[in-house]
Formats: structure tokens, C-alpha cells, sequence
């Protein structure tokens, strides 16, 4: 299923710009529904169940789905997630929810294309077509308390899902401090969306295109010299940038939650392989998380877990692309 | 036509024709394939029709078995579904998984003598018949204004959806993955259950008017508590299975090649995995399988993973073969095909190599004591008994608990296991809202859930003052001149007829 071998590629090339998925994690309201007539799933008779309605894309590999689902958009808070299941013989995905706007009764999702589903979908998913299964959202929103000082961390795709987080604080009246990585200059995104909710954003380029040179982690210390009085970090991104802003946070004693994205099948609970350790208990990642105390969560375990896969993804891609003739047979 | 009796009938059962062994462990085909007309009468002679049918209180759902073999045995085989479907809305499911052996058939009159009637396989016979045949005895229903949400779209919201519906209900059924069935379809395998004989009960379903809503995971989407509110819905049931699997808490169990067998089942059934790269969900199949657990579902797992090309497959099970939890039909077939079955034998370590996969499993073998709670003799562990075996993939299949987001997402009342805790009725600590199957019991079986889906049914009529409740009416016009096998003059006049003055009254402006 999910595509452990993706992010396991993205993660090999660099810290910062990581991770096709990653949920963050959240709260505990209940979502909000329409009144009245008995809802339905499907945002559209027929076929059309979950229409894209606006797609961006940020890069050759990065892409942004708005699909139509208003009861999603309304349910949703910062830190759940969704799977996704683009087409009937295609694998259910995990995806943080990037965003929702309950007005235009949309959910956002931002994907970076690695494997087979992801480019499929990134070839597929144009606006006016539509996903043959979406359900969410999914997992306990992230709690949002009385933190007055915050620093979120996003890196490369863990960018995209530690939004509604971060804003959630920003709303909830703390001061917010963003700490986002890119490989380089152009494959930056959002940046404007995060100024607008951060009280101070520390952009992070690994080639110093942009902003600090450094990965996340390097933003994350100069966040926490410049404030020693932060009282919460979230860190989302590949496991691999996750353990090492655990490792940032721990000797300082800051309270550091992360959003893990284990493999998963149907993210209800049932099959169990999103287990995952937490202070040496197992948890399942899709009803006990996403969120976790990251001084207490096995990252190695994690990371060797997230590669079971990789010999099918990688001759699943194989074959795709030789399929649709890019690469030689 | 002199009586039936204990001498006359035939002595022996009639034989499930049944693919061979050696072809079936390597492929998905069914199994069993099903009794012919000649096997269905020969069976049917067998029954005593006794005046006092032992089977009928054996069945969770009171099925009338003598009457419907009887109709077998007249060549009225139409009329022998009309029976069946008054009380069973899935015979061909449960002629295929219920545990005959411990229900009708366990306590059969004719099984004291001699090998008990078939009463399973006749009752598959029928609801494969009636599949091939198109039948289906959607009544005339008339609507009583009441609307339900269904939690769940396995055996036990399936079948309390019939009986409202039929009640005249407008029923809605949430299912949280793509495709409806439960476990019917993520769990029991394609050569046991083909997701034909599943996809062609819940169009039985549909025609009733029951509305299947997939992708949609309650608790989460919306809530219990806006179901009753702002959704409107007069009633919920909750039938979401207890589904989150057990480990053992042993070392070795994040390693690479162990899973839980929901997680192998769900992979195989429901996403096709024995179909990669052609379907995209991956599974990593070992040579040696080890399964731990002997129920149905451990049965299942193993051959799945014979099917899917397993090398060697065994089972490892704590206590002996007398406690095996499965069904005989499954252990029997599981052994025909090459699972090796290791009794009295408990895991205690799982050993990986050094890339972090499974090499082998640690057992240590037990011994039989006192009995427990259950009443089965608990097994005691031999002392410096530990033995090892080679195994690359292991899957848990020791059960289930219960599926959290419930009870994370209500204040309902739930027991100290976990599982929702309700009353006679299958009602729950929240006004309106009932549940059943194993969210409520625990990991049970398919009628056991179907059965509790239904006595949920009843509780939800009773609560909503559905004066008759089983208001089923002709159908109009009248197109064989029979419900439910009743001929014209049995027939009871319209019972509920609700005047919209009264549903006005009770049920507001909607």
C-alpha cells in the first residue's frame, strides 16, 4: 500500500525536502456537518465522486489537489489525515490534509510525485477529474492548548501538512515562530501563506539559495537561542528530519510533538501496520496518533518499517515507466 | 408417502463436491463447489421435518430449516428461498461461513444417530440458486417516515438494514472503506466467499432501498451525536466490528515479515496484492509462513499465503487441536492443503536477521492444566521446552479488540474491554442509538452478528414506536402471488399504515 518506498527515495536525497506524506496531528472536536437532507459521501452523483477542482503545481515533482468534499471540509482539523485511492486496482495513500476551506467546501492535498501512485496521480489528477476513493478525515486532530510561544517545522513536504497547525496556533493567540526547509530556491512554496500566520518565519535553503543555509534543524536551533521561552515544537516532515529535531529539542527539555506516517492500509484501525513505538508501547499511528511526543517515538524502527516495501515500489515504477514510455524497455 | 424416519433415511451425508487439494492450494477458486440438484435432493431427504426442530432454536436468526429442506425435498425450490429469505437475508454467505457444527447442525435430531442433515450446504444451494436465478423477494414496503443510519456494512449492519428497511424505514449505511461488506469482504477469502456472492447480496439490499454510503468513517466525518441532531436520523445503529487485531507483545513483532492477518487478508481481499504490479498494493509473502492463532481467520491466512505461493506454511497454537477455535470444515481443508499444524506450542520470541526481517520463530511448547474461565484447559508452558523454527513471515491471528474511534469520538458508554456496553436490547448508553456484532461481543461470527444486527432491529422499532414489526407487505401488484413464501390467503392485510397527519406529528417538518 502506501508507498513506503517513496519516501524512503525522497528522504535518501535530503533531509529537508522529504516525505510524500505526513499527517500532522491535533485536537479532539468533532467535525462540524451539514444539517438537513441525509449527506453523502460523494461530493457528486455518479461517478464524479471526489472532483479535483484546482490544481497547482509547485515543481516537476511537487503538486497541489483541491478536491471538492464539503462535509471533509468542514469536519477537518489541523493534523488529521486522509487516504486517498486515485483509481479502483491503485493502493490507498495516506496524505496529510494540507488544507480545507469550508467555505468553497474544499480540501487541499500537496503531493510530492516519487513512486508509482504519486506520478500516476500527477499525470491522472487534472482539474475535472476526480478520485475514485477519499475518506477522512482521519487520526486525532492536533491538540491546540494554551502554548503562547510555538515553533512548527516543516520540511520539504512536511512544509504543506504542519500548516493548519500552524495556524491554528496563530489563531488560538500564541506567537508563532516558522521554520521552513527547501533543497533550493525554486522549489520553494507557500511562502506567503506562512508569512501571514508566522510572527517570524526562518526560511531554510540546503544550497543557501534562499534564506539561511542549513537544514530545518539549523533554523530550529537559531529558533530556539533566539527564544529560550518556547513552550511547544511540532516537527513534520520525513522521520528522518523528525529525529533530528527530537534531538534538538530533547537536551533543551521543549516539549516536541511530531506527525508520523507510517504505512498504512486502512487507516481505520483494522490491519495494524502503521504500528508504531512509543516509549516502548505499540501504538497504531492511524487511531492512537498521528501525533506523538517525539522524545518518545522509535524513529529507527519507523524508518526500517517505512522501507518493507521498497523492492515492489521500485519494480512498480519500473514497470510503470516503461509502460508509459519513459524509460527503455 | 410413509414418514421419514431415523432407519429410512440415507445413513451418510451427502459429499460437498470440492476442488481437489492439490489444484485448490494454488489457486482462489472456490473450494467447495457447492451441492448439484441430485446432492440438494439426495440431502434433503434426510431431514424429519421433526415436530419440535431442535435446528431452528440452534440458528442465531431462528431460520425455518425443516420447512425450507422440505421444500427441497417437493422440488419446490423457489418456495424453499422464499422461506429462507423471510429470516436470512444472506443465504449463500451463511450456507458458506457460519459454524453449522456448533448451530443447527450441532444440535440436529438426526445427529444423535447418525452424521447430522447438511443443513449448511442446502442453505447455500438455495442462495446460490437464487443468486443464478435472479430471485428476490423485495417486498412492497410502505415508508414509516423513520430514518436510520447504519454504522458499518458488514454482517450485522447488513441485516439490521433489512429488517428496517423492511419495517419501512429509509436506511442509510456507512461504510469507512471503498467497498461494502466488511469482513465479508476484507476478511474471509474469495475461495471460501467470492466477492461475487457478496456484491449479489447487497444488491438484495439496495433493492430494498437501503442507500450504501462508502468513504465515510463516522466518528470522524461527522458523529453519533450529529446523526441524531442536525443529520436528522431517528435512530443509528453501530455494527463497525471489532477489527483492531492483537499482537502478543513479544520481542520481535516491528520486524519486517511480521503482519497481522487483517493486514494480510485485507491486502490479498480487498486490494487484490496477489495481483501485483497489475493491482498497485504490494505484500511481502514468505517462504515460511508461521501463522499463531487456529481460528477461522488464522485458517484464512494460511491459505491465502499457500495461494499466494508460499513455500511452507504452519500453524502454531497453544492449545491442543480439541480447543481449535475454527471451524472443522476450515482446519480440514487447511490440513488437505499442507498447513502443518504445531499443537501445544506458544511463540515466545520472533528472531529477525540483521537487515530487521524475521529469520525464525522461538516457541516454547505448553502442556494442558486446569480448566479456565472459558472453560477449555488452560495451557501451561513446559519448562526449557523453547525449540525454534526457520520462518521468514509470521502473522498474528490470535483475535481482535476493539476499534477505538467510537468510542474516541462520543461519550457512549463503553465496557471495561473496550467494546460498547448496551442492554438487552442492543441499546447503548446514548438515547436512539443501538449497537451489535462484535464492537459489542467481541470477535464472534458472521450469523452471530447478522443475529445481533437483527435483535437490534427489533430494540430500534421498539424505541421508535413502529407499531408492527415486521410490516411487510405484498408486493404491488402482487407478481407470484406470495411473500415470503405465504400464499395469497395466509396473507395478513396492511398492517402500519401510517397517515401523514401522524408523521407529521411525530417526526416534524422535514
Amino acid at each position: 500500500m502506501l508507498m513506503a518506498s517513496e519516501k524512503e527515495n525522497a528522504e535518501d536525497e535530503n533531509l529537508g525536502e522529504a516525505g510524500s506524506m505526513n499527517r500532522s496531528g491535533a485536537g479532539s472536536e468533532q467535525g462540524a456537518c451539514a444539517g438537513g437532507s441525509v449527506p453523502s459521501a460523494s461530493a457528486m452523483p455518479g461517478d464524479s465522486r471526489f472532483p479535483i477542482v484546482s490544481r497547482q503545481d509547485f515543481s516537476d515533482a511537487t503538486y497541489l489537489l483541491e478536491v471538492r468534499h464539503p462535509m471533509m471540509a468542514r469536519a477537518a482539523r489541523p493534523g488529521q489525515f486522509v487516504i486517498v485511492l486515485h483509481r479502483e486496482q491503485g493502493e490507498r495513500i495516506p496524505l496529510t490534509i494540507a488544507d480545507f476551506d469550508r467555505e468553497k467546501g474544499t480540501v487541499t492535498l500537496v503531493i510530492q510525485a516519487v513512486g508509482k501512485t504519486t506520478r500516476e496521480m500527477q499525470r491522472a489528477c487534472v482539474v475535472g477529474s476526480s478520485l475514485f476513493g477519499l475518506v477522512g478525515p482521519m487520526g486525532h486532530p492536533t491538540h491546540i492548548g494554551d502554548e503562547r510561544k510555538v515553533v512548527c517545522v516543516g520540511g520539504g513536504l512536511g512544509v504543506a501538512p504542519v500548516f493548519p497547525q500552524l495556524r491554528a496556533f496563530k489563531e488560538n493567540g500564541a506567537h508563532v515562530i516558522g521554520v521552513i526547509g527547501f533543497r533550493s530556491k525554486p522549489l520553494i512554496f507557500w511562502e506567503e501563506k506562512f508569512r501571514a500566520y508566522c510572527d517570524e518565519l526562518i526560511l531554510c535553503t540546503d544550497d543557501g539559495s534562499a534564506g539561511l543555509k542549513g537544514f530545518v534543524t539549523d533554523g530550529l536551533k537559531q529558533a530556539l537561542e533566539r527564544h529560550p521561552d518556547v513552550d511547544q515544537v511540532v516537527a513534520v516532515g520525513p522521520p528522518v528530519m523528525m529525529k533530528a529535531c527530537a534531538e534538538v529539542t530533547r537536551p533543551r527539555g521543549v516539549k516536541t510533538s511530531v506527525s508520523l506516517n507510517p504505512i498504512m492500509v486502512d487507516g481505520t484501525g483494522m490491519c495494524g501496520g502503521c504500528r508504531v513505538s512509543i516509549g516502548g508501547h505499540m501504538k497504531f499511528a492511524c487511531v492512537d496518533g498521528p501525533d506523538f511526543d517525539a522524545h518518545e517515538v522509535d524513529f529507527d524502527e519507523l524508518m526500517k518499517r517505512q522501507r518493507l516495501f521498497v523492492e515492489h515500489e521500485r519494480r512498480a515504477l519500473h514497470g510503470w515507466l516503461q509502460k508509459t514510455n519513459n524509460l527503455p524497455a | 408417502m410413509t414418514p421419514r424416519t431415523i432407519k429410512t433415511i440415507p445413513k451418510e451425508r451427502t459429499p460437498m463436491p470440492e476442488q481437489p487439494a492439490a489444484e485448490r492450494r494454488c489457486n482462489f477458486s472456490a473450494v467447495a463447489l457447492g451441492y448439484t440438484l441430485e446432492n440438494a435432493r439426495n440431502e434433503s431427504a434426510r431431514c424429519l421435518v421433526c415436530d419440535d426442530p431442535k435446528c431452528v432454536s440452534g440458528c442465531p436468526v431462528q431460520v425455518n430449516i425443516p420447512a425450507f429442506i422440505q421444500k427441497i425435498s417437493e422440488g419446490d425450490y423457489r418456495g424453499a428461498y422464499d422461506v429462507l429469505s423471510a429470516d436470512n437475508l444472506l443465504p449463500a454467505i451463511c450456507g458458506r461461513v457460519c459454524p453449522q457444527e456448533n448451530q443447527c447442525e450441532g444440535v440436529c435430531t438426526v445427529g444423535v444417530r447418525l452424521e447430522p442433515v447438511a443443513v449448511g450446504r442446502l442453505e447455500r444451494w438455495v442462495g446460490d440458486m437464487a443468486i443464478e436465478k435472479g430471485w428476490a423477494n423485495t417486498p412492497h414496503i410502505e415508508p414509516c417516515g423513520f430514518r436510520v443510519g447504519i454504522i458499518g456494512s458488514g454482517p450485522a449492519g447488513v441485516a439490521c438494514a433489512a429488517d428496517l428497511a423492511r419495517a419501512g424505514c429509509e436506511v442509510v449505511i456507512y461504510e469507512a472503506l471503498h467497498a461494502p461488506g466488511g469482513v465479508l469482504r476484507y476478511g474471509i477469502p474469495e475461495f471460501r466467499l467470492p466477492n461475487s456472492v457478496v456484491d449479489a447480496e447487497i444488491e438484495k439490499l439496495k433493492d430494498l432501498g437501503v442507500k450504501i454510503e462508502c468513504n465515510t468513517l463516522v466518528g470522524r466525518l461527522f458523529t453519533i451525536g450529529q446523526m441524531i441532531g442536525e443529520m436528522g436520523f431517528d435512530a443509528v445503529f453501530i455494527g463497525t466490528g471489532a477489527g483492531a487485531p492483537r499482537f502478543m507483545g513479544i520481542p520481535g513483532e516491528s520486524l519486517g515479515g511480521v503482519m497481522s492477518a487483517n493486514e494480510l487478508l485485507t491486502r490479498c481481499n480487498l486490494m487484490s496484492a496477489g495481483k501485483f504490479p497489475e493491482f498497485d498494493t504490494p505484500l511481502n509473502l514468505g517462504r515460511h509462513v508461521v501463522v499463531i492463532g487456529a481460528g477461522n481467520t488464522a485458517m484464512d491466512a494460511m491459505r491465502v499465503s499457500l495461494r499466494l505461493g508460499a513455500a511452507k506454511v504452519s500453524c502454531v497454537y497453544r492449545r491442543s487441536e480439541a480447543e481449535c477455535p475454527a471451524r472443522l470444515e476450515e482446519l480440514h481443508h487447511a490440513r488437505e492443503e499442507g498447513v502443518e499444524f504445531h499443537w501445544l506450542t506458544a511463540p515466545v520470541e520472533i528472531l529477525g536477521d540483521d537487515q530487521g526481517n524475521v529469520r525464525g520463530l522461538r516457541n516454547i511448547r505448553m502442556e494442558l492444566g486446569e480448566p479456565d474461565a472459558s472453560g477449555r484447559r488452560s495451557p501451561v508452558p513446559v519448562e526449557g521446552s523453547e525449540h525454534d523454527f526457520e520462518a521468514d513471515m509470521v502473522v498474528f491471528a490470535i483475535g481482535t479488540k476493539a476499534n477505538p474511534i467510537i468510542g474516541q469520538t462520543s461519550n457512549i458508554r463503553l465496557n471495561k474491554r473496550g467494546y460498547i456496553a448496551t442492554d438487552e436490547n442492543l441499546a447503548t448508553s446514548l438515547a436512539g442509538v443501538f449497537a451489535g456484532g462484535d464492537i459489542v461481543t467481541g470477535a464472534a461470527t458472521v450469523i452471530q452478528a447478522m443475529g445481533a444486527g437483527r435483535k437490534a432491529a427489533s430494540g430500534i422499532k421498539a424505541y421508535l414506536g413502529i407499531v408492527d414489526t415486521d410490516s411487510v407487505y405484498a408486493p404491488e401488484p402482487a407478481a407470484e402471488d406470495r411473500v415470503f413464501g405465504m400464499a395469497p390467503e395466509q396473507k395478513k392485510p396492511g398492517r402500519v399504515r401510517l397517515d401523514s397527519t401522524w408523521q407529521e406529528a411525530s417526526h416534524g417538518t422535514e
